[in-house]
């Protein structure tokens, strides 16, 4: 037997009774978050200025093939349009698209589904998260295990852009990827998927006191995701643009000490 | 005095009009205030769902400006009296009459939601000891007074109708006040996934924008459910983690 056994009304594509400017945030959502993958796309094709001094941009870190790559020069055989950052970029990319926020705002600004609450939809047909291509989203926390590994990488990456030619030194561009680390590491140890696999799985915390303060941590970084998800949004593609513009000669990196 | 307009939607059985009424608004009223006034004096046939007058009883919910509220918690100083302030019913379910919808199907949905299966109980005069840091968790969800505005907001259910495979927000919650109570061993994520549709939630927030008791419903109730779906059936290396580590839930 039906649940609902009178049919209900279907609103059409943009219709709602609301008056105040819903429209307005799922815009600046398009239009930030398509500024970024055009800047990083842009920024992972050019294979060059990545690097100043000590400084790497977190685009190409790791640098897996080049000048100064892990496992030396690019092979011969890998394509010559094919890029340090275009090997690596997958996996914070991927982190980002199957975020929980970052999911539930894309859905909104770029599908229209819905365009805003209570707003009417476009389509007629829904799948949801329950199966493919969407299924897919359910491995984020795969991805937040190479986000955590990328965290180790950049942490690493910040210590060395405290050393001028052997010497200990602070200059604005080791500010710059500082706060980038923090601020992603902000955005990574708020993830709902991390905030569950610390003690989130569990009813009871009381007996683990050390689990339930890094919960406890955790849950309050979960709280400003939003937050996070869009400061280190800009901050990563700042580190980049300022270790590019350093490294063309276009921006001085000012040192502190 | 001011005076203000209300476009409240008239008929029966999703059939009707908005009809405008003018009447007199003074400081600290509130639409449900209004609606009364307006059945005084102009419509006294207005059909409205109200009772405790004070955001704890969920029955005066309906649409104003087009987003659900509670009519006796929305201050009419927080609304733009310089055009006509629209109160319609609540979409997401059936219309009856004017502002009143049958939200029965709440009920049956509820029914079907596996109930609380405590452990053994831990003394010998057959009580429960709980630790209070282990109750906060779930403290938040009890707060919930079913006024179903999160219902009526969920696009699934308000522009899909998918009444048949989605139990929505609000049961969303009350499972996950289940699921996460430290005394409860039921296990409710097969349901989750198969019956109650969880993955259908494309994590809008909205019912958690329009929540009067300002639950975190999407963060602290949805998600996390959807983690333990993810545990059970997408997961396979933290599961096998959790079986060497002898880590239970």
């Amino acid at each position: 037997m039906a649940l609902i056994d009178v049919p209900l009304s279907r609103s059409g594509f943009g219709q709602t009774q609301r008056v105040d400017n819903w429209w307005v945030q799922p815009l600046v959502v398009f239009c930030v978050l398509s500024a970024f993958i055009l800047y990083s796309t842009w920024a992972a094709l050019q294979g060059q200025h990545y690097r100043f001094g000590p400084y790497l941009s977190p685009f190409y870190s790791p640098e897996l093939f080049g000048a100064d790559g892990w496992f030396g020069r690019m092979p011969t055989w890998m394509p010559v349009s094919v890029t340090a950052a275009m090997l690596i970029l997958w996996a914070p990319g991927g982190f980002r698209v199957t975020c929980y926020y970052y999911r539930g705002a894309y859905y909104k600004a770029f599908w229209a589904d819905p365009p805003s609450c209570t707003v009417g939809e476009p389509r007629k047909t829904y799948l949801g998260e329950r199966s493919f291509p969407l299924i897919v989203q359910n491995i984020h926390r795969y991805f937040l295990y190479l986000a955590l590994l990328f965290l180790v990488i950049l942490t690493r990456d910040v210590w060395n852009a405290f050393w001028f030619n052997g010497r200990f030194g602070i200059g604005v561009g080791t500010l710059v990827l500082l706060t980038n680390l923090a601020l992603l590491s902000s955005y990574t140890f708020g993830c709902h998927s991390f905030r569950h696999l610390v003690g989130g799985f569990r009813d009871r915390l009381a007996g683990a006191s050390s689990r339930k303060r890094v919960y406890d941590c955790v849950s309050c970084l979960n709280r400003r995701h939003m937050l996070f998800a869009w400061c280190s949004l800009f901050s990563v593609a700042f580190a980049d643009l300022y270790v590019r513009m350093c490294s063309m000669g276009l921006w001085t990196d000012w040192r502190i000490i | 005095m001011a005076t203000a307009t209300f476009r409240i939607w008239r008929g029966e059985k999703g059939q009707g009009k908005f009809q405008d009424y003018t009447t007199e608004v003074s400081t600290g009223m509130v639409v449900l205030d209004a609606v009364h006034q307006i059945q005084a004096e102009h419509a006294g046939d207005l059909a409205v769902r109200w009772n405790c007058k004070a955001g704890k009883c969920g029955s005066c919910s309906a649409e104003i400006n087009g987003m659900p509220k509670l009519m006796c918690m929305t201050r009419l100083n927080s609304l733009p009296l310089d055009q006509p302030v629209t109160v319609e019913p609540m979409k997401a379910f059936p219309h009856m009459r004017d502002l009143v919808t049958d939200v029965s199907w709440n009920y049956k949905v509820k029914q079907r939601i596996p109930k609380f299966q405590p452990r053994k109980p831990d003394a010998e005069d057959g009580t429960w000891r709980i630790a209070p840091e282990d109750v906060e968790r779930v403290q938040e969800f009890r707060k919930c007074i079913e006024c179903y505005l999160c219902q009526d907001v969920c696009h699934v259910l308000r522009d899909h109708q998918m009444h048949e495979q989605f139990i929505g927000p609000r049961f969303l919650v009350f499972a996950a006040a289940l699921e996460m109570h430290p005394l409860d061993v039921g296990d409710r994520v097969e349901e989750l996934r198969k019956q109650f549709g969880i993955g259908l939630c494309n994590i809008t927030k909205c019912c958690t924008k329009v929540c009067p008791e300002g639950i975190t419903i999407t963060d602290n109730a949805i998600i996390p459910l959807k983690e333990l779906v993810v545990d059970r059936y997408f997961d396979p290396l933290s599961k096998l983690f959790r079986v060497f580590s002898h880590t239970k839930a």
